[in-house]
């Protein structure tokens, strides 16, 4: 199967990556830098009998589009941070009632209206705890224009896989840069497609949210026979509510160990130079371009320096950051546009406290630069 | 032969949360005897329904149903209906619910004339909560967060939904359940957005601090601020005063449905052509 080649921004191969996933409804509304998302799938969704609409503010966006998602097609929203912030609550319905749907957040600075058009990896944290309540979300975080095409493919098909929403985190410079990237094939895509597991028994029989203590609800498509109840209220086997202790502690737990007991299909990073490597650069989405450069520049001097990259943020890779850690000790720099977010769940999986290691952080709105990376791991790592 | 609600009920869910002699139970029963006249299958309709008591109304039918979050209602509904257009999706929404927490979901559904039916179930006042202010309080009341008397402006739902393009609108009330039903009947077959506005009985939580302590006495005062649309029609603006009309307010088969022009959408889309409407 060819790969394709494009030259596209990442904004609009997201959208090119949710209509070829299957995409059938898109709900959100306008916000830089992610609106070119919706201005891409608002051309391409009525090509393919699908429906996008600009609803009247960010919760409406999300509301229609998990409405969408619940009636069985699959569904999309895009937005930025502040979007994030007024479709929280919803999100917790989502997650609760265990409702398939990918969010794309295209970072910018923050908080508040912040930086709109500028660049910032601001809601990492906001994306691992977006609602009130005890919820396990999925974070996916592409590092090149080629990944936030495969990276909203990948992240359809967890949705459906895990019932529930995931995220994909691009950023101002992501979304908005415009280069040459290389796409699977569409056929490669197309046969990777998973779509969410149905109940095919008696309807008499179907209690949608008695599933294992570790897998999904099995949620039908509505109008087909299966009459069930939605609700973001805690609910029992059968999806009616409930508050019964013992049911109520099964319900949360089992959110949580359907992600933690199937980590190895959603984990996902790169590894880049670190065969050989002394030191270790940890850096994520846009940041791990300018990474990427500063360690080939340093190679080039003949540093023995690599790269660990985690595209899966959450939940996060911590068995691999501990044995990197064990390997590199505190020869390690930690690079991100925000003021620490991912140092936590780094500090969190190795034990080791930031200031026993090189951070880089920057929330300004500007990217760190190759140059800036260069000088602080020569005056601070080396 | 009795009319068997069981049939569209899920009777295992009965009784209801609500309180007794609510005025819920009433706007369930004609809603359930409405689909029935109009042959809707249980498996091609939705109840959408937000938060309050009103938010339990779609657990109790034994349809697709979707209890949702507070003042989302329509929201939900849109993206349900948009992927599904020829299924019937119904929301319920309070009055706290679908005008003030969820307002500007009401106006852009009302707006875009997407055939949804909102039932707004409106008993003046936030009655799961407690007897909090809501949107549509009369001025002078009592409520826990205005005790020495209501200063809000009363809100005018079907004005709302009319300013805001609504093709269908209505008004009635849960002491009429007989015309309950058949506005129900007539707002269901109507292609575009439907807005039922039903004045119902808190008399627990509106009712019992402003002398109308039981059901009937609620029931009366509801009576009292109503009169039929033809009466109304032949008043004087004094006289309009304080009162609401009931009945079939709007109801304009020839406003675009849009679902309807979703279709042409799709259509210049797969054309390269431009939407005629």
């Amino acid at each position: 199967m060819s790969k394709r080649e494009v030259i596209s921004s990442g904004n609009d191969l997201a959208a090119r990556a949710a209509v070829d996933a299957g995409c059938k409804f898109f709900g959100g509304y306008p916000i830089t830098p992610s609106s070119e998302i919706m201005h891409t799938i608002s051309d391409l969704l009525p090509k393919v009998g699908g429906a996008c609409m600009q609803m009247e503010d960010e919760i409406a966006g999300i509301c229609s589009a998990i409405g969408a998602s619940m009636s069985g097609v699959r569904a999309m929203t895009a937005t930025s941070g502040p979007g994030i912030s007024l479709k929280a609550e919803n999100i917790g319905l989502a997650q609760i009632a265990e409702v398939p749907l990918v969010i794309v957040n295209v970072m910018r600075g923050g908080p508040s209206t912040g930086l709109p058009t500028r660049v910032q990896q601001g809601d990492v944290l906001q994306a691992k705890n977006p609602t009130h309540g005890d919820v396990k979300t999925i974070v996916l975080c592409p590092g090149s224009l080629a990944e936030c095409y495969t990276e909203t493919v990948r992240a359809f098909n967890l949705a459906d896989r895990f019932m529930q929403p995931v995220f994909v985190l691009l950023d101002e410079t992501l979304g908005h840069m415009h280069a040459k990237a290389e796409l699977p094939s569409l056929q490669e895509v197309e046969e990777g497609i998973k779509l969410r597991r149905q109940f095919v028994g008696d309807p008499a029989d179907y209690r949608p949210y008695d599933v294992p203590d570790d897998e999904p609800a099995i949620l039908n498509p509505m109008f087909k026979g299966y009459r069930y109840h939605y609700t973001g209220l805690h609910h029992g086997p059968t999806g009616f509510p409930t508050e019964d202790a013992e049911v109520c502690d099964r319900l949360i737990k089992r959110l949580f160990n359907k992600v933690d007991a199937h980590v190895d299909e959603i984990e996902s990073y790169e590894e880049y130079l670190l065969d050989d490597a002394e030191y270790l650069v940890v850096a994520y989405g846009s940041t791990s371009l300018a990474a990427r450069e500063a360690v080939n520049r340093l190679r080039e001097e003949g540093v023995k320096i690599g790269m660990f990259r985690p595209i899966t943020l959450f939940p996060s890779p911590d068995a691999k950051m501990k044995e990197l850690q064990e390997r590199f000790g505190n020869k390690v720099y930690m690079a991100e546009l925000n003021m620490g977010q991912y140092v936590e769940a780094f500090e969190r999986a190795t034990g080791m406290h930031r200031d026993e290691f090189v951070t880089h952080f920057k929330a300004n709105g500007r990217p760190i630069s190759p140059a800036d990376m260069v000088a602080k791991i020569k005056e601070e790592l080396l | 032969m009795a009319f068997n609600y069981d049939e569209y009920l899920r009777t295992d869910k009965m009784p209801t949360l609500w309180c007794w002699g609510c005025g819920d139970g009433v706007i369930l029963k004609a809603f359930i005897r409405a689909i029935d006249k109009l042959g809707i299958k249980k498996d091609d309709m939705c109840v959408v329904s937000g938060i309050g008591c009103s938010g339990r109304f779609s657990s109790y039918i034994d349809c697709n149903t979707v209890h949702t979050t507070h003042g989302r209602t329509v929201a939900y509904a849109t993206g349900i209906k948009m992927a599904n257009p020829d299924k019937h999706v119904f929301c319920i929404a309070g009055d706290g619910d679908g005008l003030a927490i969820g307002g500007n979901h009401t106006i852009h559904g009302c707006r875009r004339n997407i055939d949804i039916n909102l039932i707004l179930i409106n008993n003046f006042i936030y009655g799961l909560t407690n007897s909090q202010t809501s949107p549509t309080t009369p001025q002078g009341m009592w409520t826990v967060t205005m005790k020495r008397g209501n200063i809000d402006p009363t809100f005018d739902a079907c004005k709302l939904a009319e300013g805001a393009g609504a093709s269908f609108i209505a008004r009635e009330k849960v002491s009429e359940p007989r015309k309950l039903e058949k506005v129900f009947v007539e707002a269901f077959k109507h292609k575009g957005f439907s807005f039922i506005d039903v004045f119902s009985n808190c008399h627990i939580n509106l009712g019992r601090k402003n002398k109308m302590a039981n059901a009937m006495e609620n029931l009366d005062w509801i009576d009292q601020i109503t009169v039929s649309k033809k009466k109304y029609d032949a008043m004087s603006e004094e006289e309009r005063k304080g009162l609401f009309p009931t009945g079939i307010l709007k109801q304009d088969e020839e406003a675009l449905e849009y679902t309807a022009m979703y279709e042409k959408v799709k259509e210049a889309w797969q054309n390269n052509t431009k939407v005629e409407l």
